[in-house]
């Protein structure tokens, strides 16, 4: 930020700031929003893939099926289930409610907890991890 | 200390203030986020489903009409909240005028062009 040389006051800054849980969770919910922002264009890509037919439909399948999809589309799942229980989070903070200190840091801890048991509990129920399919959802006898 | 202003010599030169835009922003983002509260579990689960049975089975997916519509909101929704999303971070972290206003430019030509290719995908497939 060499070039900033508005001298009017900012923002604290994370090197002057002690770590806190809800200040983590402001920071994951906007890290989260970006990684959504990348994510979303292998959604269209995968939507324009079917439009336009086999020949680009299985290179992408081939690509998003690899263990480094796999992984980037778990990533994926994993940021969105964050942003959405944390924007939840913050549609009911906008009503004014949850600023106590220590509930604001409970629900922000709680949200995090929840959006990786969301992320988890999509891949392990919806039998996308090979070999893992409680709800026999790929229909194997 | 009260008495003095804020504002740069720059910007009371420019007459610049508030833009008038900001609540305006604010409420679009939180009415688009109630949307996406419903359309992305729904979206989410319904893909997942979906990319399960090969190209075919995901052609019909996209070809039954409550998915092509339900898919057009929860992508459209997603991209206009992101727009806006990303247009605050933007405005956050780069001071240099030129360099934000082109990258203001650059992100939203990103949604339009990715809400024009969702679209034509999923209308091609579903509206026969």
């Amino acid at each position: 930020m060499s070039d900033w040389t508005d001298k009017r006051p900012m923002s604290p800054h994370t090197s002057i700031w002690k770590w806190h849980l809800t200040m983590a969770s402001s920071i994951l919910h906007r890290v989260t929003g970006v990684g959504n922002y990348l994510g979303i264009f292998v959604v269209v890509a995968w939507l324009f893939a079917t439009a336009a037919g086999p020949d680009y439909y299985e290179p992408l399948a081939a690509l998003t099926g690899s263990i480094w999809g796999q992984l980037i589309l778990f990533g994926f799942t994993l940021s969105i289930s964050y942003h959405l229980v944390n924007g939840f989070r913050h549609l009911m903070m906008d009503t004014g409610a949850g600023y106590k200190p220590k509930f604001a840091s409970f629900t922000a801890a709680l949200a995090l907890v929840v959006a990786v048991m969301i992320a988890v509990a999509v891949w392990l129920l919806s039998g996308l991890v090979p070999g893992v399919d409680p709800l026999n959802m790929t229909g194997a006898a | 200390m009260s008495k003095e202003s804020i504002r740069t010599p720059l910007g009371k030169v420019r007459g610049l203030g508030s833009a008038k835009h900001g609540a305006g922003h604010f409420i679009k983002q939180r009415v688009s986020a109630i949307a996406l509260l419903f359309l992305v579990p729904w979206f989410l689960i319904s893909l997942i489903g979906a990319v399960r049975g090969g190209y075919d089975h995901a052609l019909a997916w996209l070809a039954d009409p409550i998915n092509a519509v339900l898919t057009l909101l929860a992508v459209g929704g997603a991209l206009y909240h992101m727009r806006l999303g990303m247009q605050v971070v933007v405005e956050d972290y780069i001071g240099k005028h030129s360099t934000k206003n082109f990258l203001l430019i650059v992100n939203t030509f990103i949604c339009v062009v990715l809400f024009v290719a969702a679209a034509y995908a999923v209308l091609k497939v579903a509206a026969i």
